[in-house]
């Protein structure tokens, strides 16, 4: 980020955080992940600040320490209720603690956009500009279905989720699987409450390669047979083909998982992922910054998704082995518009 | 004397009492020991056997819970595998803490040097062992720093790989990008990197060398701390460093190596835990720090310094991963998992606390 010279700059040391303080003028605006470490954010932060350049936007920009550094947050709202900005996007490291201090910046007239993960309940923000999880997971169940044929009613299914805490996006991505594969998943903000007999189980990955290596070795080692994998996000799935190819098996099993990210469609044009979500952190960020460009001109706000309780930033299949009745681009083209 | 003679026949009133004083040399009571005193006496004299029994038991409970599938060679040399990254950093933890610190930069080290070794080798095409020598030396100057830190700022080691944990986890993240290199980039341009994660046979346990290389690790560890001069200054200093710098160790100089020797350890780590996970992966082992401890804590090393073999921290690491297997194998979820391990620490230090109180 360049410092414009004319203008006050502020650096607050510790979370390594650049702002620049807003003319009377200017339009400020905040924006505020969940981390500095995932490329997802990175991208929404880049994303973010080429949309602000592009509508004269002054964008702050703030970042937790680690996953559920719901404190940094907090201070970040309030440091952008200070500055004087007119709108906040955030994606919420906590979906239900951080709800008073956005109740503040709110009733100081700043717009609050989640990005990403949506609040709990979602009215706590202006408006959620998201991945639909649930159809990403719908699209691989679906795609893995139509893959594997009569096979399906054989299938020996393992799920590589995040964490134990079950939140939202692992269990919206985890039964949008199962449902699109045909399996009763009984609560549908529960993971492992289900009773298929094709399920072999689930495991922890943090979402990283050593997790998803480790989780699968330990579900191949309930179950050798296991012939279809679900992952959280790509990362998870390399790690369970490195396990699956340790074990001799990598090429009796498919693979499916979410994100896009460049990495991730690489390893479905390599074959090593059947299929993948494809996730649009750009267009979050950008269409974000954009609805707060027209709450400072003419307060308006955005509206959702048809049916939906947030803006639908849209979810692609990507696979180069397209399956019938489940729409989809090859890895070529989702090279072209991958992430990270 | 002259007079000893006269002196001896005239004994003061005062003193004469003494004749009739015990003669015998100080000695504690005879008490009847209770099997548990003896116990305790026995696992004072052996403070490894504590994680040696607790690792048999578990090993013969699971059997018993977990069935068949935990009890194969094949599972067990898992385990060895799944626990190999997490061993060898807890060896460079150990020497730390047996000097009376604690390094909460293990991991972060660790990450940084495979992300520098995988970007020389595979982003810039460097030979890789050239590649690989530079990460050992970026690992052995990262001890270095935490050394210097720690003895000429005389700060406390928490607070010093605190920061720097933070500072190599940022510098790790800065130049990743925060992205994995593939593992199949790693295969087409620089195989040499994941030699660790190559493996043999030996009668149904599939062993890679990345679990070779943690076993020597801590069987060379063990034969410099036990069996040469360093090795001693190391526990004296952690025992008691001013008597220790009395006695004329420099022990400045000895912490610094001990930072440094762990630095490069957590390097060589990295090696191995290129070949473990298969790619370059910035944002795995967040918590490699924290269960480093929990392996060196569970192997009896005191975190007071000064006390607890080498070898204690390998069973550690082992018990946990056995832990994980069996628990997982028996069907208890993750979080349970979590929670046995909790329990597992604290009880592991309790039993240090206890056979610490040794009384005769």
């Amino acid at each position: 980020m360049k410092l414009n010279s004319s203008i006050p700059a502020v650096t607050l040391a510790i979370i390594g955080l650049v702002a620049s303080a807003p003319a009377a003028a200017e339009i400020g605006a905040c924006l505020i992940t969940k981390t500095d470490t995932n490329p997802f954010f990175v991208k929404m932060k880049e994303g973010a600040l080429a949309g602000a350049k592009a509508n004269g936007i002054k964008l702050q920009t703030f970042a937790g320490k680690i996953d559920g550094d719901v404190e940094t947050q907090v201070a970040a709202i309030e440091t952008c209720i200070a500055s004087g900005a007119k709108g906040i996007l955030i994606t919420p490291t906590d979906s239900r603690a951080l709800a008073p201090v956005v109740k503040q910046a709110r009733n100081n007239g700043l717009l609050v956009i989640a990005l990403d993960t949506p609040f709990e309940p979602a009215s706590v923000a202006d408006a959620t500009f998201a991945t639909d999880n649930f159809k990403a997971g719908v699209l691989i169940g679906q795609w893995a279905k139509a893959k594997m044929g009569a096979e399906a009613r054989n299938a020996k299914i393992a799920r590589l989720i995040l964490n134990p805490s079950q939140i939202s996006v692992d269990y919206l991505r985890d039964n949008g699987f199962l449902k699109g594969f045909g399996i009763d998943i009984k609560d549908p903000k529960k993971i492992g409450d289900e009773t298929d007999p094709r399920i072999v189980g689930h495991d922890t990955t943090n979402g990283n390669e050593e997790g998803g290596r480790k989780a699968m070795e330990n579900l191949l080692q309930v179950d050798p047979d296991i012939n279809l994998v679900y992952t959280i996000n790509e990362p998870a799935a390399a790690g369970a083909y490195e396990a699956l190819k340790a074990f001799g098996k990598q090429d009796d099993v498919l693979i499916v998982s979410v994100d896009g990210g460049c990495p991730g469609v690489q390893n479905v044009e390599a074959g090593i992922i059947g299929a993948t979500s494809m996730q649009f952190p750009l267009l979050m960020a950008s269409k974000g910054i954009e609805a707060i460009k027209a709450w400072a001109d003419n307060g308006s706000k955005p509206a959702n998704t048809p049916g939906l309780d947030f803006y639908n930033t849209g979810v692609e299949l990507i696979t180069d082995e397209p399956a019938k009745g489940v729409p989809s681009s090859s890895s070529a083209a989702g090279l072209a518009k991958c992430w990270g | 004397m002259s007079n000893n003679e006269t002196k001896k026949g005239t004994m003061q009133d005062f003193e004469k009492v003494i004749e009739q004083a015990d003669v015998n040399v100080a000695s504690f009571e005879v008490q009847h020991k209770t099997p548990l005193d003896k116990m305790q006496h026995f696992l004072h004299g052996n403070p490894t056997m504590v994680p040696v029994i607790v690792l048999v038991l578990s090993l013969a409970v699971f059997g018993v819970l977990a069935g068949d599938r935990f009890f194969t060679a094949f599972n067990l040399s898992l385990i060895i595998q799944q626990v190999s990254i997490i061993g060898i950093l807890a060896a460079a933890q150990s020497l730390v803490i047996i000097t009376a610190g604690i390094d909460l930069s293990v991991a972060a080290i660790m990450v940084l040097m495979s992300v520098i070794g995988g970007k020389l080798a595979v982003d810039l095409g460097i030979p890789a062992p050239l590649a690989l020598l530079i990460a050992f030396a970026g690992g052995t100057a990262a001890g270095l720093m935490n050394g210097l830190l720690v003895t000429r700022l005389k700060l406390p080691p928490f607070i010093v790989t605190l920061g720097t944990w933070n500072i190599f986890f940022a510098l790790n993240l800065w130049l990743s990008d925060a992205q994995s290199i593939r593992s199949q980039d790693i295969d087409d341009k620089a195989p040499m990197l994941k030699f660790f994660g190559e493996s043999f046979s030996v009668g149904g346990a599939q062993l890679t060398y990345g679990s070779v290389l943690m076993v020597v690790v801590f069987v060379v560890l063990w034969y410099v701390l036990t069996r040469t001069a360093w090795g001693r200054h190391v526990y004296a200093i952690g025992d008691d460093k001013e008597a220790a710098e009395l006695s004329g160790i420099r022990t400045d100089r000895t912490l610094v190596s001990v930072y440094m020797v762990a630095g490069f350890i957590c390097a060589l780590g990295a090696w191995a835990s290129i070949g473990r996970v298969g790619s370059v992966s910035p944002q795995s082992f967040y918590e490699g720090n924290l269960q480093s401890i929990t392996a060196v804590v569970i192997g009896g090393i005191s975190l007071f310094g000064g006390r607890g073999s080498i070898m204690g921290p390998l069973v550690g690491a082992l018990i946990v991963g056995v832990f994980q297997s069996g628990l997982r194998l028996s069907g208890v979820d993750v979080l349970w998992q979590v929670f046995a391990i909790g329990w597992l620490i604290i009880i592991a230090v309790a039993i240090d606390q206890w056979i610490r109180k040794v009384s005769a």
